[in-house]
């Protein structure tokens, strides 16, 4: 156990001294997008990989986030944390009006159905005028400060604002994975019907988890709104970032804690390598990767047991 | 504006059929071993590529290249069952979702890896061109996917309904312990449903690379509509998947008409959710 927290010390340690170290934007941007996608997993991982509820819908959050806290800024002057508070707002409604009907659903009635709702999602924002339509919003350039969540002279400051956000999602779902919701979350992955006649009500559960998941992502979806300044729908509903959010946990652990840093820490380097390196000659290569490490592990561990560090043989 | 009407009607049927078509493959196989394989657009993008490339490099037009590409993904279907779908037939659903979705990730990472990101189209095929019927422009390359799609569901209705083998897929689907009871080898069934379904799935990339657009991520939205089939139609019933084909393809080109052609996937996807909700086993489901 104490290894375990060493262990956890020194990368938090080796993030916080991270940008430090690696001044150039090039690294600092990386490690953003390694931190912003990993706290997405981490919210994809507690409705998919504890709850067993594959969505591959859950960019429809992020681009809630981003939506809302670009459209209260441009049109309403508001700041982007407060954006970011009516984002996760708008995005918990989403959930809620999305999974109550839709958690009715079998397995993979549901995970079509987030595909829908995700699509669904994207042609309505890119139809609907009042937040630009296709051609999205360019967000007001404010004076550099915390309040405007904007920073023109380094990404450093974003970098410690999304490292934080990183860090709350890994505290909520150890949260949730040491509480008594994260031992229902698990019953219901393993067996909804078995869970159900304990007395578990598997509905609310379900809905519980994907209210976080959808709060951990539409946090992030606003700070990319803000780290990017221009928002349009693909950008932000794209079907790829939510099937991307579902490789990089997959690769990396479902159900555990790390599985989606892991994966984030693999997924990001390896498509920035394949894009820098073989350029287009290598495009698909790195899909080509995740997708192996997938198969393999789902055909070689049937039984569920997933994740890199697991102890027990099937 | 009857004569748009008409013709938008008339554009829905056709390209209706081809749906239908496809989702014959996923219903099939869903039907016989309860697995829905995320991975079929890609299918249809890989039969597509193939009759493109037999066009491109040797010169092929699709309705010579159909018959080989067609036992070719016959091929693929078996081999796909036995490498990668046989292991993991009595895992959790869980493990079948990621199976056939890192399919997906593979076989469109193969594409973009070997043929990259360009848009292709094969540009004039022998049946080409269109002509007029009461008024209506019927493009060529459209009606003869649609005949070729009429043609093979029939083939693949009296398979099942007439032939012995086909009975006995039937058999598997509706009760697998009870057919092996009865002496049917389910392994060999299920085998034989992929390979029908990619088969399937092949004839309808054929006919649809005649007129239109070959990339990599063609299979996405197919795939999709393919689901709100299978989904209208009934998970599992064939002549479920043929009436709902057309039904999509109808409301696809009348929501378009009627109230907005951008709004046209919207209300696709929302009759798959509407089918889900209020009438899960759909027109014909028998699951």
């Amino acid at each position: 156990m104490k290894k375990g927290y060493l262990a956890l010390g020194l990368f938090l340690i080796a993030l916080v001294v991270y940008p430090l170290y690696f001044t150039d934007p090039f690294p600092q941007h990386t490690m953003i997008m390694i931190l912003l996608y990993a706290t997405m997993g981490i919210g994809w991982n507690i409705i998919g990989g504890y709850t067993g509820q594959v969505s591959f819908g859950n960019a429809a959050f992020f681009g809630v986030g981003a939506y809302a806290t670009a459209v209260l800024l441009t049109n309403y002057g508001l700041s982007p944390w407060i954006g970011m508070v009516i984002g996760c707002g708008f995005s918990v409604l989403v959930a809620v009006v999305v999974g109550y009907p839709c958690f009715r659903l079998q397995g993979h009635y549901f995970a079509i159905a987030t595909i829908a709702v995700g699509e669904i999602a994207l042609v309505i924002f890119t139809n609907w005028q009042y937040v630009g339509g296709a051609v999205g919003i360019y967000l007001p350039i404010r004076q550099e400060s915390f309040w405007n969540f904007q920073f023109h002279t380094s990404k450093i400051s974003y970098y410690y604002i999304i490292l934080s956000m990183f860090v709350f999602g890994l505290a909520v779902c150890h949260a949730v994975e040491r509480s008594r919701l994260g031992y229902y979350l698990r019953a219901i992955k393993d067996d909804p019907d078995g869970a159900r006649s304990l007395g578990i009500n598997v509905q609310k559960y379900k809905l519980y988890a994907f209210m976080l998941s959808a709060i951990l992502t539409s946090i992030c979806g606003t700070f990319y709104a803000m780290y990017v300044l221009y928002i349009h729908p693909s950008n932000t509903f794209d079907l790829m970032l939510s099937i991307n959010l579902c490789i990089l946990v997959l690769i990396g652990g479902l159900g555990k804690l790390f599985g989606p840093v892991i994966g984030a820490f693999l997924f990001i380097p390896l498509t920035e390598l394949t894009r820098v390196h073989l350029g287009s000659e290598g495009q698909g290569v790195d899909m080509i990767i995740f997708a192996l490490i997938i198969i393999l592990l789902a055909t070689l561990r049937p039984q569920g047991l997933w994740g890199i560090f697991t102890k027990r043989a099937t | 504006m009857e004569g748009v009407f008409a013709q938008t009607l008339a554009s829905g049927l056709l390209i209706g059929f081809v749906y239908a078509l496809i989702a014959v493959g996923l219903t099939m196989i869903f039907g016989v071993m309860d697995i829905v394989n995320f991975a079929h657009g890609e299918y249809l993008m890989l039969a597509m590529y193939f009759s493109f490339w037999a066009f491109a490099l040797l010169g092929l037009d699709p309705l010579f290249s159909l018959a080989p590409i067609v036992v070719i993904m016959f091929g693929i279907g078996i081999l796909t069952y036995y490498v990668l779908i046989r292991p993991i037939i009595s895992a959790p659903m869980l493990s079948q979702i990621f199976v056939t979705f890192g399919l997906l990730i593979l076989l469109r990472g193969i594409a973009q890896f070997l043929w990259k990101v360009d848009y292709r189209m094969i540009p004039e095929t022998i049946l080409s061109g269109n002509f007029s019927l009461a008024g209506i422009y019927i493009g060529i390359p459209q009606i003869v996917s649609a005949l070729g799609a009429i043609v093979c569901n029939t083939v693949i209705l009296l398979f099942l309904k007439k032939t012995r083998l086909g009975m006995a897929l039937e058999a598997v689907a509706e009760d697998k312990e009870a057919a092996r009871l009865m002496g049917i080898n389910s392994d060999r069934m299920f085998a034989l449903a992929w390979g029908i379904g990619i088969a399937t799935v092949g004839v309808a990339g054929v006919l649809l690379s005649s007129f239109y657009y070959v990339f990599p991520e063609v299979g996405g939205n197919f795939c999709l509509i393919a689901f709100v089939v299978v989904a209208l139609g009934g998970f599992g019933s064939v002549v479920g998947a043929f009436i709902a084909g057309i039904i999509v393809g109808l409301v696809e080109v009348l929501s378009g008409f009627l109230i907005d052609p951008s709004l046209k996937f919207l209300f696709v996807l929302a009759l798959y959710l509407g089918v889900v909700l209020i009438r899960p086993q759909g027109l014909m489901g028998i699951k």
